[in-house]
């Protein structure tokens, strides 16, 4: 394979949130980086001041508002924005979008796509027809087929101080992972490869949901065996759901999998797992994301993935309970005991077949 | 027992887009088929060479080639093998040793090694077509193919010589002909048929000629060969050997780089994509990606080397549409058993004479329609095109395809990235075929009455029902008719939505579409998939076949209105 890297063309980042800054500094490293952020008075802002989110930019950087000029001047693109704003995004990229470009995204989220006039709720089951992974997105709204994810524990803090981290990069082509670990390899940065792109999409995503349980737990004050049983049985769950819906066994064990999952579990700085340390505290949802500056996608997915899990038939225990203490008013309390009691003893059966 | 007619029939003769013979790409390539040869061969040990660089790595390949080789010979020998295999194989052994043991890393007389090796592949697959041979075989095939469908019309022996109803009054080509025909002087067409029966390559022969195609080449299997008179068609059609016994990784790159070539030489290609015939019935669902991926690779090098005007290679799913297919109970056969393993227990019951003279007096008497759909071309990577060959994005805005094979500004070759674009394409293909299948009344019913026989017994998997006797099954008529209806509309439905296609015959009065879906589904087995008892209720005599035509339709996901 040829992979001469004699191009000084700019790398793009879609998304100057906290995730798509740290990549963005992160590219810097290397290669010229435009970052694209939406509002033309922040791009101008934060091109002056050279901060973004407090976070201070590489030199390397330029910030742009214009989609065009990314689409134009970059052949690797990183679109990291949440996944609710996914899809519009790329349909407004996608007239700048041809078939060479290779498109890697940084969203842990789903996309969901409905019959006009229904919601998630009123929704009798979801199926894979409607619910779409980033890159699935990507598929549908431009010509771009080279597309990878990044996924694994990066939590962008800790990116952000240059401790050392890892992350997957998965995508069935070999050049999309070999372009991303080129641009992003550092001495103190791995870089894994995957080519189960849905699996590790979905590793990525569901673990979200076992996060918010981890910081429910530790609201509560329990200590690590409570927080070991919750990570090991989410696991199982992930596993189980992520199969169903169309990922490998194997994507859920490795680094984008178990890694990101007991990472984000143990975080504090996660936003899944704040949400579920403040609902424990006492705090009810609507005040928790309001006050939040980003999107916790956890809340999110937990209502598509107990959708599918019903559609697919998959017992998702945590899933469930999850759902019912965002928007059943369950108290997190109850909704332990009520785990606890559930009468379960099989550990592991999914390695069997 | 009545024929089938399709409403109206808008077939009609076609102006070939070439002229003469000696324009044609095939031909072109057969009179310079030793320089092709020599090319072939050539790039097959650069190719081998670049993966197995040095002196041994090239050892052990013909080490290991010779030992399959020899034991292909011991175990499985044609008479379309020429007499001197053995000793060819065990001097290539020899030479091996030697050159193994006479330290030296120089790797040019391993590679010379390796060249005789791939060059005797390539003589051997090459085909030979000749235009006299050509118009003689086509002539032939014509004649028999008028008797197979026309059969119905006649009354005396001597009819039997005579065509009243000519081909293009049984084969109903429908789809996107006038597409095809204009692409074909634009571009490479490979089509890519659905591989239901062995009548397959020679119906897709006479419609390829019938539509003014020049002649296509394609890949048949070495052991048609051994029969001379098949041997001698084959090669006048264009065919190139397969041997589908090699398994050895010389013989597998020498086949994908002589079709690689020759479509980047701009010859119309026929692929089975699906490999073998489809065993089950279905329609394929998985292909094979070797010969695919070769349109992927040949296009690849086309764009590298062509800058001006690169010729395009345009991919044309075909579905084969019978109401009948020869060697079904064989097929299904072949399937349950594969399937079912330790469940299924094959009848061992053959037919006797009478049963075999009742069946060729049938099959001689009596006929059937077939249809073929063209789809929509595609580009290498699926992309509808226009009737100018571009390629189109699903908004219909034009692309490059180009454009896929660049990175960093510049063509770049890449095996794996041509490997998951092969796999994308044939998704695509699969999806295509589904889209512009034709439903046939005959389809119709056997679905149906398959599943609602399957509904009788909720219980029992596919091989404990097909265990239990015919005489368990029967759906009262008037309860038939209901379903057929509603699945009907649902068929209907899915044509809005751009998801099948039918024929013509399918609408019109339901009792009308019934008796003659009944009437026609495996019109020549000597045990019929479908028929009606004294009470006029729907029964079987064989549920095994009745199988197989249901899975026709399987993948609609029609089983919801039944």
């Amino acid at each position: 394979m040829i992979l001469s890297d004699t191009s000084d063309k700019p790398v793009g980042v879609i998304g100057a949130g906290n995730f798509g800054t740290v990549i963005a500094n992160m590219l810097a490293e290397g290669k010229p980086v435009l970052l694209y952020t939406r509002d033309p008075e922040k791009a101008a802002q934060m091109q002056s001041e050279r901060l973004c989110r407090n976070i201070p930019l590489h030199d390397r950087i330029k910030i742009t508002s214009s989609l065009q000029e990314v689409g134009e001047k970059c052949d690797v693109i990183f679109p990291i924005v949440p996944s609710s704003g996914f899809r519009n995004l790329m349909r407004e990229l996608s007239p700048f979008l041809k078939p060479y470009h290779l498109l890697i995204h940084g969203t842990k989220g789903l996309d969901l796509q409905l019959p006009t006039g229904k919601s998630v709720e009123s929704m009798r089951y979801l199926d894979r027809t409607m619910v779409k992974t980033m890159s699935e997105v990507i598929r549908e709204e431009s010509v771009v087929v080279r597309v990878g994810c990044l996924a694994g524990p990066n939590l962008s803090r800790e990116l952000s101080e240059k401790q050392p981290g890892a992350t997957v990069i998965a995508s069935p082509f070999q050049e999309v992972i070999q372009t991303g670990r080129r641009l992003l390899k550092s001495d103190r940065f791995q870089v894994y490869e995957n080519n189960d792109l849905i699996g590790v999409e979905f590793a990525g995503i569901l673990k979200n949901v076992i996060a918010i349980a981890a910081g429910a737990l530790h609201g509560l004050g329990y200590g690590e065996n409570a927080k070991g049983l919750l990570i090991s049985r989410g696991a199982v769950e992930m596993v189980y759901l992520g199969r169903a819906l169309g990922g490998s066994t194997k994507a859920f064990l490795g680094v984008a999998g178990i890694g990101d999952l007991v990472a984000t579990c143990n975080s504090p700085s996660s936003r899944n797992f704040t949400v579920g340390n403040r609902l424990a505290k006492g705090e009810n949802l609507q005040e928790i994301l309001s006050s939040m500056d980003e999107v916790a996608e956890g809340v999110n997915t937990v209502k598509i993935a107990r959708k599918c899990a019903e559609f697919y038939k998959v017992r998702a225990l945590i899933t469930e309970t999850v759902y019912k203490v965002l928007f059943e008013q369950l108290t997190v309390q109850d909704a332990v005991s009520y785990l606890m009691r559930y009468p379960l003893s099989l550990d592991i059966d999914f390695l069997d077949h | 027992m009545e024929i089938l007619e399709e409403k109206k029939n808008k077939n009609r003769r076609y102006e070939p887009i070439l002229e003469k013979i000696p324009d044609w790409p095939v031909y072109l390539l057969s009179k310079q088929r030793k320089s092709f040869i020599e090319e072939v061969a050539e790039k097959t040990v650069d190719r081998i060479v670049t993966t197995k660089p040095g002196k041994k790595a090239i050892l052990d390949e013909l080490e290991s080639t010779a030992l399959k080789e020899q034991n292909r010979l011991k175990r499985n020998r044609w008479r379309v093998d020429p007499k001197d295999e053995p000793k060819f194989w065990s001097d290539v052994k020899a030479k091996t040793t030697a050159l193994s043991t006479d330290g030296n890393d120089d790797p040019e007389q391993a590679r010379a090694l390796l060249k005789t090796v791939v060059h005797r592949y390539a003589n051997e697959i090459a085909g030979d077509f000749r235009p006299s041979y050509y118009r003689l075989a086509r002539e032939i095939t014509e004649f028999w193919f008028a008797r197979l469908l026309n059969g119905a019309r006649i009354k005396k022996f001597g009819a039997f010589f005579r065509s009243q109803y000519t081909l293009r009054d049984k084969i109903h080509v429908v789809g996107k002909v006038r597409m095809l025909r204009k692409l074909a002087s634009k571009g490479t067409i490979i089509i890519v048929p659905t591989h239901f029966s062995n009548i397959d390559s020679m119906l897709i022969g006479w419609v390829i000629h019938s539509l003014g195609l020049p002649a296509f080449i394609y890949g048949a299997g070495l052991n048609l060969f051994n029969i001379k008179i098949f041997a001698y068609f084959m090669n006048s059609l264009g065919a190139y050997k397969v041997d589908r016994r090699k398994k050895n990784a010389p013989y597998l790159e020498t086949l994908k780089m002589y079709s690689n070539l020759a479509i980047q030489k701009g010859a119309h290609s026929l692929f089975f994509p699906g490999g073998t015939r489809s065993r089950s019935g279905m329609i394929e669902k998985q292909l094979k990606l070797g010969l695919l991926g070769t349109a992927v690779e040949a296009q690849r090098h086309i764009y590298s080397e062509q800058s001006e005007n690169p010729r395009k290679i345009f991919i044309v799913p075909v579905t084969l549409n019978y109401h009948f297919v020869l060697e079904a109970p064989d097929l299904i056969e072949d399937y349950l058993q594969s399937k079912g393993q330790d469940r299924y227990f094959p009848e061992k019951e053959k037919y006797g004479s009478l049963e075999l003279l009742k069946f060729i007096y049938k099959f001689s008497t009596t006929g059937s329609s077939i249809s073929v759909s063209i789809g929509r071309a595609l580009d290498v990577l699926g992309n509808y095109v226009d009737e100018e060959g571009n390629s189109l994005d699903s908004k219909k805005q034009i692309i490059q395809a180009r454009d896929y094979f660049v990175s960093n500004g510049k063509i770049t070759e890449d095996p794996q990235r041509d490997n998951e674009y092969t796999r994308l394409l044939s998704t695509k293909i699969v999806g295509e075929y589904h889209r512009i299948n034709r439903v046939f009344g005959s389809h119709l019913v056997a679905f149906i009455a398959f599943v609602m026989f399957q509904r009788m017994h909720p219980k029992l998997d596919l091989f404990g029902l097909l265990r239990l006797p015919e005489e368990d099954f029967e759906i009262p008529y008037d309860q038939f008719r209901e379903t057929f209806k509603k699945v009907r509309k649902e068929i209907y439905n899915l044509k809005e939505k751009n998801k099948i296609n039918y024929a013509s015959h399918l609408k019109g009065e339901v009792e009308e579409v019934i008796r003659r879906g009944i009437d026609n589904v495996g019109i020549f087995h000597l045990k019929r998939p479908l028929l009606r008892n004294k009470a006029g209720n729907i029964v079987t005599q064989d549920l095994n076949l009745l199988y197989y035509y249901h899975n026709r339709l399987v993948g609609y996901d029609l089983e919801r209105y039944i």
